[in-house]
């Protein structure tokens, strides 16, 4: 018998997950199920969304309406649901492979409409399920299968890119800091327009092998160590920022939601007609 | 009552069968030649109650019109060859998903951009295996703007009563051609929708399947939590390694077209009785055949028509029977030999086939099918 | 939690309920203990001293397979 909120919001015949031993992802998944308890959203007006890899495995563990698609669409899948139902809570979970190379299009263009889906990017720097190539996320030198001498690649800040293509809540937390996500997701539920919360994950697999970066424990080291809260950085010279990031709310800017708008044009040709 | 006479064009007349058929969602991404659909679509969807998306490429058009066909909506999206080789990868998760959906592809001249403002008929092949791996397919060519619009609202019913992506495979004349045609009494029209579920939530199986091999399909958000993924799964909806479970939805979801070949299958067929040449073509083409083949009849040869209206699945019975009686059949068709495979696949040892292919994206002319026949008489 | 509850194999004491089952061994949850109540033993977590742990939670809150998680009420939410 697991725990309560496991028992009611997750798929327990299907547990545990196939995820490696110490992977950041089931971590952040039951702060996801956990902000969706808080929230008390009625289960069957959720419908949680992925696309391809270790992290779009997430959904199927979890009871709702749980759709995973093809790699880098999840939000295009999405888009439609939302446009089509308004009425139900939409939650994309993507990996930063998926979310920001082959789906980054996809990613602007839902921040841009700020459509009311909250899509949680569960970043390990990595693509874990194809075995350790380099992604838009794995910092500069770093290594991948792909990237043997270093990656030369600049790395992508997801929460940077989401706020200025339009998201209007965008927060980041880490694996360790499991209840920032929580309450970050929370929030981005409740808010109407397109939300985003950066959840760093860790694959030890992979990305912590190549690296060496240690074990599950020492890279979740890393994220207590590294993470700054918004709130402290203020007061923080920038040299005690120097080789840290941000947690917390990064973006708190409520704006028209998408689907509204459109109800009202359709409301507006109602009335017109009459 | 009828409506009164109205000049339209094709592409027109799609959107117009697409709401008769009760389309409440429309996604897709501009292209010529099949631009005025998503126009049209933009203008009438809000005034029934629909909705409207123009997404941010071709691929996001095909994603949403599945995510939005989930929650219960009659959905469409349409495009023209690059657009319909960027939505192959979503067509393929549609068609093993089982989400019913229709796509529109106003055929121009490839490959690549092609000649965009310009017919062709490129895409018999891709329409029929353009996603990866085995999938079944219902793809329908209509060959006037009347029957556009019949044959949309067929292309819906078959995508709900199927549970299958169903193809209408236009052409850039008849998208953009213009006929006075008068449209059915909405009371006249036969309007499929889905199965749904009429189990509880705790006994339903997603994927379980009836009799017809296709299961009942129940709306995101009414409380039946289920799973919908890409991979290969079982009854369960979830993803499964078993190469037993493999077989067994492949073959269904094969199958499930299959079986239903005999409702599926359609073709028009004119002076067959007699015929010694048989031309046979589809789309715009079949427009000139038929006036060949009234040339032809006049000049003393037995020519009739054979126009496959469902090109996927393809009318193989009736053709098989046409070909033990006439002595040939001359495929014409605008690229370089496509249906023609598959018509020597079904008749090659029966009759003689001749093929006329152009390529200059351009119609096939009547006069041209005439020497074509009085060349290989 | 009632006795019957609890499965077979599953270890509980009045704070916590590990399933071993579950566990993947990564120790996550031991480095993490505040109190160090918890080790890793032959790649599985067990309690070592149920009389330090302090029912702060931080247990369940970081592992990634739900293997161990503080005895809470039905309906009683989250803190
Ligand atoms: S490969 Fe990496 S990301 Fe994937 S499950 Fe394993 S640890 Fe997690
Ligand atoms: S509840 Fe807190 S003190 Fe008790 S074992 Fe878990 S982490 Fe340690
Ligand atoms: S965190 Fe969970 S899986 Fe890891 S050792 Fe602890 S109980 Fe086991």
């Amino acid at each position: 018998m697991p725990s309560v909120l496991v028992e009611n919001y997750f798929r327990t015949e299907k547990l545990p997950q196939i995820w490696c031993p110490g992977c950041g992802h089931g971590i952040i998944t039951r702060s996801i199920a956990s902000a969706i308890e808080k929230s008390g959203i009625d289960k069957n007006k959720i419908c949680i969304v992925s696309g391809i890899g270790c992290s779009s495995r997430a959904p199927g563990y979890l009871d709702f309406n749980t759709l995973h698609t093809t790699h880098g669409r999840a939000l295009a899948f999405a888009t439609g649901i939302k446009m089509a139902k308004p009425e139900i809570k939409v939650i994309v979970i993507m990996g930063d492979g998926d979310a920001t190379a082959i789906g980054g299009n996809h990613l602007i263009h839902a921040c841009r409409r700020n459509i009311g889906i909250t899509a949680i990017v569960y970043n390990n720097s990595i693509y874990g399920m194809t075995g350790g190539q380099y992604s838009p996320t794995t910092p500069k030198y770093d290594k991948g299968t792909t990237a043997p001498y270093g990656n030369i690649d600049k790395a992508f800040d997801i929460c940077k890119l989401a706020a200025s293509a339009g998201a209007t809540y965008v927060g980041r937390a880490t694996a360790y800091h499991a209840s920032l996500v929580t309450s970050l997701v929370q929030n981005a539920i409740s808010n109407e327009g397109f939300s985003l919360i950066e959840a760093i994950s860790m694959c030890p697999t992979y990305y912590g092998r190549k690296n060496k970066k240690g074990s599950a424990v020492s890279m979740m080291e890393w994220q207590k160590n590294s993470a700054i809260n918004i709130s402290a950085a203020a007061k923080m010279s920038p040299e005690a920022l120097e080789g840290k990031f941000l947690i917390g709310e990064l973006k708190n800017s409520p704006e028209p939601e998408y689907t509204n708008e459109y109800q009202k044009i359709i409301d507006r040709l109602k009335k017109e007609s009459q | 009552m009828k409506s009164k006479a109205r000049l339209m064009q094709g592409n027109e007349a799609c959107v117009e069968g697409a709401i008769a058929a009760g389309m409440r969602f429309y996604a897709g991404y501009p292209i010529t030649p099949s631009t005025e659909i998503a126009e049209l679509s933009a203008e009438r969807l809000p005034l029934v109650g629909g909705r409207f998306m123009q997404m941010e490429d071709e691929i996001g058009g095909m994603a949403a019109i599945i995510g939005a066909s989930l929650t219960g909506a009659k959905s469409m999206t349409a495009t023209s060859g690059p657009g319909f080789s960027l939505k192959q990868e979503n067509i393929g998760y549609a068609s093993i998903a089982e989400v019913p959906c229709v796509i529109v592809n106003v055929q121009r001249g490839g490959p690549s951009t092609g000649m965009p403002t310009s017919p062709a008929q490129g895409e018999i092949m891709q329409a029929r295996w353009g996603t990866h791996g085995d999938h079944p397919v219902i793809a329908l060519t209509p060959s006037s703007v009347r029957e556009t619009f019949d044959l949309t609202i067929k292309a819906f019913n078959f995508a709900e009563k199927y549970r299958t992506p169903v193809i209408l495979l236009m052409d850039e004349v008849i998208g953009h051609m213009r006929e006075k045609v008068q449209l059915p009494d909405p009371s006249e029209i036969e309007i499929i929708d889905r199965k749904r579920p009429d189990c509880s939530s705790e006994e339903y199986l997603p994927y379980e399947a009836d009799n017809d091999l296709v299961p009942p399909m129940a709306d995101f958000g009414t409380g039946y939590r289920y799973h919908v993924t890409g991979l290969v799964h079982d009854e369960t909806g979830f993803p499964s390694n078993s190469t037993a479970v493999a077989d067994k939805l492949i073959r269904r979801l094969s199958n499930k077209i299959e079986i239903h070949r005999d409702e599926i299958e359609s073709w028009e067929e004119e002076n067959t009785e007699d015929a010694e040449v048989l031309i046979l073509s589809y789309g715009c083409v079949a427009r000139s055949s038929k006036s060949a083949m009234n040339i032809l009849r006049e000049r003393g040869i037995k020519a009739g028509t054979f126009r496959p209206i469902t090109i996927w699945p393809f009318p193989e019975k009736r053709l098989r029977e046409l070909a033990a009686k006439v002595k040939t059949i001359v495929v014409p068709e605008m690229n370089l030999g496509q249906l023609v495979l598959e018509v020597e696949r079904i008749c090659g040892c029966n009759a003689k086939i001749e093929k006329l292919n152009k390529v200059s994206c351009e119609i096939i002319y009547p006069e041209e099918i005439v020497s074509k026949i009085e060349e290989v008489l | 939690m009632k006795m019957e509850d609890i499965k077979a194999g599953e270890i509980q004491n009045e704070k916590v309920v590990i399933n071993p089952a579950w566990c993947k061994g990564c120790g996550i949850c031991v480095a993490f203990c505040p109190v160090k109540a918890l080790e890793l033993k032959n790649d599985k977590v067990v309690m070592v001293d149920v009389d330090k742990c302090t029912q702060c939670g931080m247990c369940e809150l970081r592992c990634p397979d739900y293997a161990i998680y503080l005895r809470r009420k039905k309906n009683e939410k989250q803190g």
